[in-house]
C-alpha cells in the first residue's frame, strides 16, 4: 500500500469522524447530565438545512455555522421544555424531536434540493502540512475540524479541572442530593441540553457546508443515532469519544478505498460497516455492565423534578 | 458565654397539601449544648430540619441565630451562618471522591482546592475520623461515608451541626466512636442538633430535648432525668401500647436448615456468601444482625428461591432439599416471605390492595380452575386490612399510595394469614413508626407461638435484642456463632457485625 493512500485514509477519516465527534460530544455531556436525548439525529438535520441556506444566500460560512448551531439549540430547548419542564419520558420525547426534525427540515429544504455552494476552505499550515504520513491528516483540514480539537481539550478540562464539572456530573448521578446541597439542578441540565443542541446542530452544518457542500433530504443517514451509541461506547468518556468518533469515520469511508484499491467487495456490504460496528460493540459493552457503571450517569433517562 | 441562645425557632409553620408538617413548633439551643429532636417517623422532624436549613421554606414562623433574626432561604445561607447538616440518607456522589464530594458541597467556600486534601486529613485526624481524600464513596463503608459528611461540615468553621438519625446506620463500635467525637465538638462550643427515635442513645449523649408528634411539640424534657418510658409516651400519644417484655421462646425441632452454604458473587458489587450453616427451629424466631451490604441481600435470595440454584444440596426444610426449588414451589411447601423492598419487590406499586393480596395467597382457595374468586380475594383483603390497622381509604386503593408503615403492616399481613410454617423476613419494620412497630413485632411474636420458623434479618439490633430468640451476625458473607438472644451481650455482637469472628472461624478451619 502506498503512503499517499494511507495519508488519504487519515485525512478522510478525521473529516467523516468530525460530525460524529461533534454531536457525540455535545451528547456526552448532556447525558453526563442525566438527560437522555435522542434527537440528535433531528437536531442534526435542522442544522444541516437552517446552516446551508445561510451560506446559500450570504456566502458567509461563520453566519451558516453560527445560525446551525442556534437551530440546534432552538430544537433541543423544545424538548428541553417537555422534558424538563413537564417530566416527559426522555425517551419518547427524544425520539419525537427526531422525527419533527427530519420532517421539518425537508420541508424547509425542498426548494434547496440539489443545489450547491463552494466548500468550506481546508486551512493548511504550509510546513507542518507537508509532514509525511500524518501532515496532511493534522494540519491541513478545516476551520471546523480544528474547532473540534479544542472542544475536546475544553470538555477534558471541563470535567477534570473545573468544579461546575464536577456539578454537571452531580446533577447526573442524583439529582437530589445536588438539588440538597444548592446546585441549579434544572439550570445545570437547560445549559447541558443545549449544548448538546449546539453541538448537533453544528455537526449538521459541517455535513452540509463542509463535508458535502450540498442539502438532501435526510442527508446525516442515522449519523445521530451513531453517535448516541458512540457515547456509549466511549463510557462516557471525552478521549474515548474521540478515538471512537475516528474509528467510525475510518469505517464509513472503507468502502471507499477499497475499491480505490480494488477489491472485489460489494460496496454496499462496506458499507454497512459502521452500524454492523455500532451493534458489535453494544453487545460487547452490555456484556460487560459492571465496568460501565462506574462512568454511567446513575440517574440517565429518569425524570425529575425539584420537590418543594 | 453569652445568655442569648445559639438558635431559637419560634412558632414555625409548615403545610404540605393534606397534611399540616409542622404546626407551631419552637425550638432552643444553647451553646455547646447536645440538644435531641424526637419524634416518630412522620412526626414532621426531616421537616423542621429542612426549614433550618433552609431546603424547604416554611409558612410561618421565625428563626434567631445567636440572637439575630435570620431568614434562611437555601442551603448556602445556613453554612453561612454556621450551620451544618448531614442528612440521614447521605448526599454523597458515589463516583466521585471525597475530596470531589467535598469540593462541590462546600463551593468557594472549600477554599484553595490544592490545600483542600491536606485539611480534610487535618481535621479527619483531629476529631479521630480517618479518611482518605482520595478514594471514591461508592469504595467507602457507611460509617467511612457518614464521616465525610460530618468532616465536610467542620472544615467551615461552624457553630451547629445537625445530625438526621446518624445511629442507625452504625454498628456499635461506629456509634461509640461518633460520640466521642461529638462529645469533643460539643466542648469546643458547637451545639449539636440530634435527631433520633432511640432513646437510650439521646439519654447518652444528650442535654436537652424537643419532642415532636404529628407536626406538634408534645414536650421539651432532660433526657438525663426523665425515664425512656416517660419520652417515649410523649412520642407516641397515649392508648399506645408500649411494651419492652418478650417471652423468649426455646425449641430444637430443626425446620429450615442450611448447610455449608456458598456463592460466588456475581460482580463486585455483591457480596458472595461463604460456608453458612445456620437452623430454623419450629416455634423460634432466629435473628440475624449485620450492617447493610454484608450479603443480606444475598442469603434472602438464596432462601426464598428468587436465586434457585440446581448446583448444590444446601438448604432443606425438613428433609426436602429446596435449592433447585422455585419460589411458587417453596410457597408451596408453607414458606413465606417479607422482602426488604416494600415496593418491587414485597408489593407490585401500580396493582391495588386485593390484586396484591392475590399475588401471595393464590393458592388459598381465592382461584377455582383458573377464574379468580373475586368476592374470596375481597374479604381476605379487608380482613388484612381490618385485622392490621392498615390505614387506607380502601382495597382498591393502589399500594404505591400507602405510607411505608402502612404498606408493611399490609404485607406483614397478607403473609402472616396464609399461616406459613417458615417466615423470612428482612427488615421487617424499617421506617415504620413506633406505633405500627409494636403492631408487627405482636403478629411476628404470635405466629411463632403457633409453631412457625421465623427468620428476621435486620439492621435495628433493639429490634432483633427484643424478638429473636437466638441470634447472630453476619459479615462480609459470612455467618458468626448462633447464641440465645439472652447470652450476647450487645458489644460482642458489635465486634461480630464488625467482622470480628471470621479470624476465629479461619484458625478453626485451619486447625
Amino acid at each position: 500500500m502506498d503512503m499517499d493512500l494511507i495519508t488519504n485514509i487519515l485525512y478522510a477519516a478525521i473529516r467523516t469522524g468530525t460530525p460524529l465527534l461533534l454531536v457525540a460530544l455535545g451528547e456526552m455531556i448532556c447525558e453526563k447530565s442525566g438527560v437522555l436525548n435522542l434527537g440528535q439525529e433531528g437536531m442534526m438535520l435542522l442544522g444541516a438545512v437552517a446552516g446551508f441556506i445561510a451560506v446559500y444566500h450570504t456566502d458567509s460560512f461563520m453566519l451558516g455555522f453560527v445560525i446551525a448551531a442556534l437551530s440546534g439549540v432552538l430544537a433541543s430547548l423544545i424538548f428541553a421544555f417537555v422534558a424538563l419542564n413537564f417530566n416527559a419520558t426522555q425517551v419518547a420525547t427524544g425520539l419525537a424531536l427526531t422525527i419533527f426534525g427530519t420532517g421539518l427540515s425537508a420541508f424547509i429544504g425542498s426548494d434547496y434540493e440539489g443545489k450547491t455552494i463552494t466548500a468550506l476552505p481546508t486551512i493548511g499550515f504550509e510546513t507542518l502540512a507537508g509532514i509525511p504520513l500524518i501532515g496532511k491528516a493534522l494540519f491541513a483540514q478545516d476551520a471546523i475540524v480544528y474547532f473540534s480539537w479544542i472542544m475536546v481539550i475544553a470538555c477534558y478540562l471541563f470535567f477534570r479541572h473545573h468544579r461546575a464539572g464536577l456539578a454537571v456530573r452531580a446533577s447526573g448521578e442524583n439529582p437530589d442530593v445536588g438539588s440538597n446541597l444548592g446546585l441549579p439542578v434544572m439550570r445545570i441540565r437547560y445549559c447541558a441540553v443545549m449544548f448538546g443542541g449546539a453541538m448537533a446542530g453544528l455537526a449538521g452544518g459541517y455535513l452540509s457546508i463542509a463535508y458535502t457542500p450540498l442539502w438532501t433530504e435526510g442527508m446525516t443517514a442515522g449519523k445521530g443515532w451513531i453517535a448516541l451509541a458512540l457515547v456509549v461506547f466511549a463510557s462516557w468518556r471525552v478521549e474515548r469519544v474521540m478515538l471512537g468518533a475516528y474509528l467510525f469515520g475510518f469505517a464509513s469511508i472503507m468502502h471507499l478505498f477499497a475499491q480505490g484499491l480494488g477489491i472485489s467487495v460489494s460496496s454496499n456490504l462496506l458499507a454497512i460497516l459502521p452500524y454492523a460496528a455500532t451493534l458489535l460493540v453494544l453487545i460487547m459493552l452490555s456484556k460487560n455492565s459492571e465496568k460501565l457503571k462506574l462512568f454511567e450517569p446513575m440517574a440517565l433517562g429518569k425524570p425529575w423534578h425539584k420537590t418543594k | 458565654m453569652n445568655d442569648v441562645m445559639r438558635l431559637q425557632m419560634t412558632g414555625i409553620s409548615k403545610s404540605y397539601p393534606g397534611c399540616k408538617a409542622n404546626d407551631n413548633i419552637s425550638l432552643d439551643i444553647g451553646h455547646g449544648e447536645i440538644h435531641a429532636l424526637l419524634g416518630e417517623n412522620g412526626a414532621g422532624k426531616s421537616t423542621l430540619m429542612k426549614i433550618l436549613y433552609g431546603v424547604v421554606k416554611p409558612d410561618q414562623g421565625v428563626i434567631f441565630w445567636n440572637g439575630d433574626k435570620v431568614e434562611i432561604s437555601e442551603p448556602a445561607n445556613a453554612r453561612a451562618l454556621g450551620i451544618g447538616m448531614v442528612f440521614q440518607h447521605f448526599s454523597l456522589f458515589e463516583t466521585l471522591t471525597v475530596k470531589e464530594n467535598i469540593e462541590l458541597a462546600l463551593g468557594k467556600q472549600a477554599g484553595n482546592t490544592n490545600t483542600l486534601a491536606q485539611r480534610i486529613r487535618e481535621i479527619s485526624a483531629k476529631y479521630e475520623m480517618p479518611l482518605d481524600p482520595e478514594r471514591r464513596i461508592a469504595t467507602l463503608s457507611t460509617g467511612e461515608r457518614q464521616r465525610v459528611e460530618i468532616v465536610r461540615c467542620l472544615l467551615l468553621d461552624i457553630q451547629l451541626l445537625i445530625l438526621d438519625e446518624p445511629t442507625s446506620v452504625l454498628t456499635p463500635q461506629e456509634v461509640e466512636a461518633l460520640f466521642k467525637t461529638l462529645k469533643k465538638l460539643s466542648h469546643e462550643g458547637c451545639s449539636i442538633l440530634f435527631i433520633s427515635h432511640k432513646l437510650h442513645e439521646v439519654a447518652e449523649i444528650c442535654s436537652g430535648a424537643t419532642i415532636l408528634r404529628s407536626g406538634k411539640v408534645s414536650g421539651h424534657c432532660n433526657p438525663k432525668q426523665q425515664t425512656p418510658d416517660a419520652m417515649a409516651r410523649m412520642m407516641v400519644g397515649d392508648g399506645v401500647e408500649i411494651s419492652h417484655q418478650t417471652r423468649r421462646a426455646h425449641s430444637e425441632q430443626a425446620y429450615l436448615t442450611v448447610k455449608h452454604l456458598n456463592k460466588m458473587s456475581a460482580s463486585s458489587f455483591d457480596v458472595a456468601l461463604k460456608d453458612i450453616s445456620l437452623t430454623v427451629n419450629k416455634g423460634e424466631i432466629l435473628g440475624i444482625a449485620g450492617v447493610a451490604g454484608n450479603g443480606q441481600e444475598a442469603l434472602l435470595k438464596a432462601l426464598s428461591g428468587e436465586a434457585p440454584d440446581k448446583t448444590q444440596q444446601s438448604i432443606f426444610i425438613e428433609q426436602t432439599c429446596i435449592n433447585a426449588m422455585s419460589p411458587v414451589q417453596r410457597r408451596r411447601l408453607g414458606v413465606a416471605f417479607v422482602p426488604e423492598e416494600r415496593l418491587g419487590r414485597g408489593a407490585v406499586p401500580e396493582m391495588d390492595l386485593c390484586q396484591n393480596a392475590l399475588l401471595t395467597s393464590f393458592d388459598f382457595g381465592l382461584v377455582t380452575k383458573g377464574i379468580l374468586q373475586w368476592q374470596k380475594i375481597q374479604q381476605l383483603t379487608n380482613k388484612i386490612i381490618q385485622k392490621y390497622r392498615v390505614k387506607t381509604p380502601n382495597a382498591q386503593t393502589h399500594a404505591v399510595s400507602l405510607s411505608g408503615g402502612n404498606l408493611q403492616k399490609f404485607i406483614i399481613g397478607r403473609e402472616v394469614e396464609q399461616q406459613p410454617k417458615l417466615l423470612l423476613m428482612s427488615h421487617p419494620t424499617w421506617g415504620v413508626d413506633i406505633g405500627a412497630q409494636v403492631a408487627i413485632h405482636q403478629a411476628i411474636l404470635d405466629l411463632r407461638d403457633q409453631g412457625c420458623a421465623v427468620l428476621v434479618i435486620s439492621e435495628d439490633l433493639d429490634e432483633l435484642y427484643k424478638i429473636s430468640d437466638r441470634l447472630c451476625a453476619i459479615c462480609d458473607g459470612q455467618l458468626s456463632p448462633i447464641l440465645p438472644t439472652d447470652d450476647l451481650a450487645l458489644p460482642q455482637l458489635g465486634r461480630w457485625m464488625a467482622g470480628d469472628f471470621i479470624e476465629e472461624n479461619q484458625q478453626e478451619q485451619a486447625a
